[in-house]
């Protein structure tokens, strides 16, 4: 079963075209790498497919539903700025995201929060950026969605928060879940991928299994992404 | 993050033969019970369905057994794992002549030098 999908998706931005024609399909149970350099439209598509913003040609669907109300119940997504006000505690925030969310799973998010000694008393912006992007996105994994989103979730934090934000992933989505993971940082995340898909200038050059990918190109998802972008 | 693997190979190989070489050390025994596909997925730092495609591969091999509620084992067939020594040992054997024949060193050059490490 389909969780993503995209038929001649764009997007364009006055004269810059963003997304061209993108057609993809992402099958649940997977974890996704959205890998491409800086501008190919990674933020673009998880955007489209959150709706934050609404295509200027083709659609995309979630469990073949158009974006809307009913399919935001079922994604989760990881921005990759900052975007939970920094004076809340993080008890506040369980508050929060129990309130807006009927899949939120509130004691795990609890049981994340103890393991990394995190206090829920202390606001957001008392904390160092690791520790605010750990927070994020147990925010984000404790929710038991359909999609997860993830933009950019490594970057910006050292290796061993790197390290607790993988395994993050990897314990907690369920069978029946995608992960749509969006990063140019391969090297950290292509263990963890069943699937890789390129994005260049906005268009999808690849779309494959990791496994696959390394036994027929005899390289890792990374060294053959530096020959495919080779600048 | 978790364990090393070579870039140049599919990583459920390399999950397989790190789990045959456990098997053959003893450090899991004839009818142990492997980790938990997750477990091991979060140990390894991979993920789970590459974990899965490699004991499903141990297990068409005869080398793990799996009870539909309570996980999988290492065989219980000391056989299977008697060869499975044979088979890891050989190919150790024949990657030591192929780099010493690389060197230059011919059969009997191998064989005596051979003698001579074990005899020190």
């Amino acid at each position: 079963m389909e969780t993503l999908v995209c038929n001649g998706l764009s997007k364009t931005y006055g004269s810059v075209r963003a997304l061209d024609h993108v057609d993809l399909k992402l099958e649940e149970g997977k974890i996704i790498g959205l890998l491409g350099p800086n501008g190919s439209g990674k933020t673009t598509l998880i955007k489209l497919a959150s709706r934050l913003l609404v295509p200027s040609e083709g659609e995309v669907t979630i469990c073949g539903l158009k974006p809307s109300p009913e399919t935001k119940a079922m994604v989760s997504y990881l921005p990759d700025r900052n975007y939970l006000p920094d004076w809340m505690k993080t008890g506040e925030l369980l508050e929060m995201y129990s309130d807006f969310y009927d899949d939120f799973d509130r004691s795990r998010a609890e049981e994340m929060l103890r393991s990394l000694n995190i206090d829920e008393q202390m606001p957001l912006k008392k904390m160092s950026k690791g520790t605010k992007e750990k927070v994020q996105l147990i925010l984000t994994m404790s929710r038991h969605a359909k999609l997860y989103l993830l933009d950019e979730p490594i970057a910006g934090v050292d290796p061993a928060a790197r390290d607790y934000i993988l395994k993050t992933i990897i314990s907690n989505y369920d069978e029946t879940a995608t992960v749509l993971i969006s990063t140019h940082l391969i090297a950290d995340v292509e263990n963890v991928l069943d699937e890789a898909v390129f994005l260049k200038e906005g268009k999808v050059v690849l779309h494959q299994n990791t496994e696959e990918l390394r036994e027929t190109t005899g390289k890792s998802v990374d060294e053959y992404f530096r020959e495919v972008f080779r600048c | 993050m978790g364990w090393k693997f070579s870039d140049d190979l599919p990583i459920y190989l390399q999950i397989i033969e790190a789990i045959k070489t456990d098997i053959v050390s003893g450090k899991y025994r004839s009818g142990d019970r492997l980790p938990a596909v997750r477990d091991l997925a979060f140990d390894a730092g991979v993920n789970p369905n590459t974990v899965q495609r490699a004991y499903a591969e141990l297990e068409r091999q005869g080398l793990v057994q799996s009870e539909r509620t309570s996980g999988r084992f290492v065989s219980i067939d000391e056989g299977k794992i008697e060869e499975l020594r044979k088979d890891i040992s050989n190919a150790y054997i024949r990657d030591l002549f192929k780099k010493l024949k690389d060197l230059g060193m011919d059969d009997k050059t191998i064989r005596d030098v051979l003698s001579k490490w074990r005899d020190e």
